[in-house]
């Protein structure tokens, strides 16, 4: 088995290297064939794996040794477990979907063969990432998916937002990764080892240890180490206040918007604490962190959602507030419903951004919401599994997000841990919203009139320049709207294909999962769950069935919170679309909080890169060029000088000064030695 | 038994006089030629310092011993363990890597150029192999000339000012070590470094000791405060001088800490070890500041070489084996990386003229294959796992954090600097669309120039993908170095 796995990570490795080398020289369909063959075997491989894994066969083995210092070793390796698994098929299956998409949606692309090295790199990279068996691994993993989405970010590098994106993405993960690495040598300060079985084995028994971070103040190691942690998952999960790169990542294109930024890199985090789940759970204290920071992401990033226009952003502000979900989750520790929510997330993201994506090539790389509507008809296939997509999202029975979402509405009521009571407001409130933007944005993109028949007349366009791309004039196409003559077409087979394929998970991956993952015992060893913590066991107490899930879920609050959403948005959208226009003007400052995500970025560029290229200035010119140089160095020098000069005088070449220098020198000591 | 420690010492140096005799303009592409032979010899015959190396023992190993001054007992006296092994290795790759360099580059007495390179080549070898304390600081100090001429004759308009600050800074600073080695010389009757390691020496002696030899070697590396030579020197120093200077040199001062000072004057270093590790994270995190509002390609990469070695002094002083290993690592690895990086900048300042990053912008657009490398090693510089810039980065910091998790704290936040004030330049220079008419006229890398960079590349990633064989040769010398700071002298 180990060669299969050795497979898995390394195909998409070897094409993603050999097209990146000689793509220009294989051409197009040589590179992507090569790139999808790799994922292909990646898929088919991890398929086989995850099968196994269900046999109940886990392998926890050193592929070689990476570095080895002192007592210490470090390896390279794989844990091949359900969670592993699970992670792996989700992956390869969403990254074959996109690379198949990015054919016809990089069609004209001149960057093509640079693009499919970079998504079979990062299927690499996130494979590492997910099979890892230790730290450093993981660690080398995080970095690499974080370099893959630097990278694809930018990859229209002419665009001025998009490699200001990219570089504020790596930076804002890096924040995140200062976190992580220090978490990563508390734990090999503190266990000794950076290997998983190692480490989780001695957990237990430093679950009481304390350390003194500031003065005499104990606190607990498990605490502090979790906390560290999560700090890493926040930058790379995109939690507040670390979110901001995800709305911005948008620059990219849309395969990668699907593949990295909704369905596989940012679930990194989210993956990584429920890997971590036999530390976390040794801490109140941290849980809580995560529960509390999970639920404001999940409910204020929702919010945001409700004011884009751009159909990109608004499924990224989504996928944070689902994230936030996913990470209530982890806090509450329902780490299955997390990734069972993560799973089922992958699926309906990755449609919804694909379906974004193929409305944009109809559209000719018009992203503005504001200049849609009615495509229903031109483009069947899309709106389809859009609906699909979205009530996925919203959490309609018996689609996939309804069990995962529920799940963990029931999880976050059931829990004890502080700050439970304000997540179960905030998933709740959640839903509501969620339901409402979805909708909005299904609304807006394929109903009602076809606004872009009619010559544009926003005049406040231009101040959303930055949202859309298409001012950025890369596409050669980038103006030539559609207008009534020139309706938008459905996009080809190999955009609509993937769509589909997408929708069918989106649909049965709940039902058919929800008992096995949350109550079954899918996970095996690789989740711990103390049993004071174990909110998922009560649960499974009232489970009595798929069917009665879904009755009692229709029966609850979150269902009528999802259908009044989808009615509000009917209503706002469709019925009387003058209404929004009237609450925006209404809501005033709150909307102009919103319109402005709350000044996070605005702070960030003030505080963060304003400040910090302040403080690089002052000690630039006062501490180097004022202080050391101006002072010390060249007043050495000066010093030197001013010496020279002075001894320039005594210096004088005439015999007679120093004869004269020399009696006097003579009387001085003998009148010294004398008088003594 | 072939000497070859003496062989990585004198065949560059006698290689570069031999160029010297092809001076005349019209012999320059004969003396291209014996230049690269020679810088070719100089790498072969380092080759077996590791195919023969013996991992297993800590002791000296190629040693050679010949009387030199007998009145004095000073003897040429030769030897690597598993700390400087890898440090001759590099000197002699990086001479190879930067005599090509300079292939067409250098149109003005090129013999005399590619002479100071092999020259010098020579002398640092011998500074990284020498046992007998006079003998390293000959050395030492020699190879201070042949980058004083190559600043101040093939440096840029303000060569003269940065070739006599960089001369005047190091010497001036290596001046009491000097007078430190006489001193050991008279207690023990010996310039054996290895007699120094077994002298009984009392605290304020040693500190004495200590403040002479760390102000010889900090300079060197440099540390913060004593590091405003580097600047200047590097962006006045041509490509070469650069690669060389960043590579090779600052190791030397860094190499002084584990040669002379943590062995010679334990006590001293453990009772001063909190002053060094303070030193050097300010190094880490003042100089990160200050490389963000770098205006100079070459001076942000200087800054950034400063905060990089300030890991180095860091790890030292942390008496682990994780600590000490990971500054070694940091040290080969910076090699590389800084070396790349001052390669990258002079393929464009040979084609701009320029090192000012307001200059450039959009270069991806017609220089896409030097994109590619100009992002993989500033990744490499930002630390980035799978490339050697990770491997010594990240094992200081676990030992710190070890140490104590406020000084983890502190020297993790290079993981945000490093990759502010390096990505930021390469926002600016890099990606973009096309800046100016300059830029729009650029060519892509030469063929040499992209083999030149390829060369480095594989060995960045190498490095990062297995960097064990690289750790393995100093693991015993590194337990025997911790071994000698951690018995008391007094």
């Amino acid at each position: 088995m180990k060669t299969l796995y050795l497979v898995i990570a390394l195909a998409p490795l070897v094409a993603s290297v050999v097209v990146g080398l000689y793509g220009p020289r294989l051409g197009r369909r040589a590179s992507h064939w090569l790139c999808i063959l790799g994922v292909a075997v990646s898929m088919a491989a991890s398929i086989v794996v995850w099968r196994d894994v269900q046999a109940g066969n886990v392998f926890n083995g050193d592929v070689y040794t990476w570095l080895a210092s002192g007592d210490l070793r470090f390896a390279i390796g794989f844990l091949i477990d359900p969670l592993t698994a699970t992670m792996m098929v989700v992956v390869t299956f969403v990254s074959l979907m996109v690379h198949v998409y990015t054919i016809g949606y990089m069609a004209e692309d001149p960057g093509y063969t640079r693009f499919f090295s970079y998504i079979s790199l990062f299927t690499f990279s996130m494979l590492m990432l997910v099979m890892s068996n230790n730290f450093v691994q993981l660690f080398f993993g995080w970095e690499a998916v974080g370099l893959v989405s630097y990278l694809l970010i930018g990859f229209w590098y002419e665009r001025p937002t998009a490699i200001y994106a990219n570089l504020k993405a790596f930076l804002a993960n890096r924040v995140g990764d200062f976190g992580f690495v220090l978490g990563i040598g508390l734990v090999l300060a503190y266990f000794g080892s950076l290997d998983y079985a190692t480490v989780f084995g001695k957990a237990p028994e430093l679950a009481t240890t304390t350390v003194s971070i500031w003065g005499d103040q104990a606190w607990s190691l498990m605490t502090v180490t979790c906390i560290c942690l999560f700090v890493g998952a926040m930058g790379k999960s995109a939690q507040v206040p670390l979110h901001v790169w995800l709305p911005d990542s948008m620059e990219g294109p849309t395969p990668i918007s699907a593949l990295i930024h909704a369905a596989t890199m940012v679930t990194a985090g989210i993956f990584m604490v429920a890997r971590m789940s036999p530390l976390f759970e040794l801490s109140e204290t941290a849980l809580s962190v995560v529960t509390v920071i999970g639920a404001t992401t999940a409910l204020f990033m929702a919010f945001l959602g409700i004011v884009q226009n751009d159909i990109k952003r608004v499924v990224a502000y989504s996928t944070l507030s689902q994230l936030g979900y996913m990470t209530v989750a982890l806090g509450v520790s329902a780490y299955s419903a997390a990734i069972f929510h993560l799973m089922t997330h992958a699926f309906f993201k990755a449609l919804l951004f694909l379906g974004a994506g193929s409305v944009i090539i109809a559209m000719h790389h018009e992203q503005d919401l504001r200049r849609m509507g009615g495509l229903r008809k031109f483009m069947p296939i899309t709106w389809a599994t859009a609906v699909v997509g979205s009530l996925a999202l919203a959490g309609i029975p018996p689609f996939a997000g309804f069990f995962s979402k529920d799940a963990i509405i029931e999880a976050v009521h059931l829990s004890k841990i502080p700050g439970h009571g304000y997540a179960y407001f905030a998933v709740m409130a959640g839903v509501f919203i969620t339901a409402f933007y979805s909708f909005r944005m299904l609304f807006l993109a394929f109903h009602g009139k076809p606004r872009w028949a009619e010559p544009p007349d926003h005049a406040d366009e231009s101040e959303h320049g930055h949202d859309a791309s298409h001012d950025a004039g890369h596409e050669p196409d980038a103006h030539h709207g559609v207008d009534a003559d020139h309706p938008p077409k459905e996009s080809p087979w190999v955009v609509t294909v993937p769509l589909v394929l997408l929708a069918i998970p989106s649909v049965y991956t709940g039902w058919t999962y929800i008992e096995p993952m949350l109550f079954g015992g899918y996970f095996g060893n690789a989740i711990v769950v103390r049993p004071e913590h174990a909110v998922l066991w009560e649960l499974k107490n009232e489970w009595h069935g798929v069917a009665a899930f879904v009755q009692h879920g229709v029966l609850s609050l979150p269902f009528w919170l999802a259908i009044a959403g989808i009615v509000a948005a009917w209503y706002c959208y469709l019925v009387n679309p003058a209404l929004p226009e009237r609450l925006k003007r209404l809501a005033g400052p709150v909307y102009t909080l919103l319109d402005n995500k709350y000044y996070f970025d605005r702070f960030n560029d003030w505080f963060f890169a304003g400040g910090s290229r302040k403080v690089g200035g002052m000690l630039s010119e006062v501490g180097d060029r004022g202080v050391i140089d101006g002072f010390f160095v060249n007043g050495t020098a000066r010093v030197v000088g001013l010496a020279a000069a002075l001894m320039r005088h005594i210096q004088s070449g005439y015999v007679y000064h120093y004869a004269f220098t020399m009696i006097v020198g003579v009387f001085a000591l003998l009148t010294w030695w004398v008088g003594r | 038994m072939i000497p070859y420690l003496s062989l990585s010492i004198w065949v560059p140096i006698l290689a570069g006089l031999a160029v010297l005799v092809l001076h005349r303009d019209t012999d320059a592409p004969r003396a291209r030629w014996v230049a690269l032979a020679g810088a070719l010899a100089g790498f072969l015959v380092t080759l077996p310092l590791f195919t023969h190396f013996d991992t297993t023992t800590s002791a000296l190993q190629f040693v050679e011993r010949g009387e030199w001054i007998p009145r004095f007992d000073v003897w040429y006296s030769l030897g690597v363990d598993g700390i400087s092994v890898l440090f001759v290795i590099l000197n002699s790759f990086m001479t190879l890597l930067v005599v090509w360099a300079g292939w067409e580059v250098i149109q003005s007495r090129v013999a005399q150029y590619m002479a100071a390179f092999l020259i010098m080549s020579g002398l640092i070898n011998g500074a990284f192999a020498a046992m007998d304390g006079v003998l390293f600081y000959v050395f030492f100090e020699a190879m201070l000339i042949p980058m004083y001429l190559i600043i101040g004759i093939w440096g840029g308009p303000r060569r003269v000012y940065a070739a006599l600050k960089f001369f005047l800074y190091t010497l001036l600073g290596s001046l009491l070590m000097l007078v430190a080695l006489v001193y050991l010389y008279n207690v023990t009757e010996s310039f054996a470094l290895q007699d120094w390691y077994r002298v009984p020496l009392s605290l304020p002696v040693q500190i004495a000791l200590f403040a002479a030899f760390f102000l010889a070697f900090s300079v060197k590396v440099p540390m913060w405060p004593v590091h405003t030579w580097l600047p200047d020197a590097h962006v006045e120093a041509p490509t070469g001088g650069s690669v060389i200077l960043a590579a090779i040199t600052l190791k030397i001062g860094a190499y002084g800490f584990v040669r002379f000072i943590l062995p010679i004057l334990p006590d001293a270093s453990r009772y001063l070890s909190g002053f060094v590790i303070v030193l050097s994270l300010v190094a880490v995190i003042y100089i990160g500041f200050v490389a963000l509002v770098q205006s100079d390609m070459k001076k942000l990469i200087a800054y950034s070489s400063i905060s990089h070695m300030g890991f180095v002094t860091l790890g030292f002083f942390l008496f682990s084996p994780l600590g000490v290993e990971g500054a070694l690592a940091q040290m080969i690895s910076h090699g590389f990386v800084s070396a790349a990086m001052f390669l990258c900048v002079g393929v464009l300042y040979d084609r701009m003229h320029s090192r000012q990053i307001a200059d450039y912008g959009g270069v991806v657009n017609t220089m896409p294959k030097f994109a590619a490398f100009m992002v993989f090693f500033a990744m490499a510089n930002a630390g980035l796992p799978a490339t050697s810039g990770f491997v010594g980065e990240f094992l200081v910091i676990l030992a710190a954090v070890k140490a104590n998790p406020w000084l983890g704290f502190a020297a993790a936040l290079t993981l945000i600097l490093g990759a502010a004030y390096t990505l930021w330049m390469v926002k600016r220079v890099v990606f973009g669309a096309v800046a100016n008419p300059h830029v729009a006229a650029l060519t892509d890398v030469s063929r040499r120039e992209f083999w030149l960079l390829a060369l480095v590349a594989v060995a960045v990633l190498a490095m990062g993908i297995w960097p064990k064989p690289f750790v393995d040769v100093m693991h015993v010398s590194v337990t025997d170095l911790l071994a000698h700071v951690a018995k008391s002298k007094l």
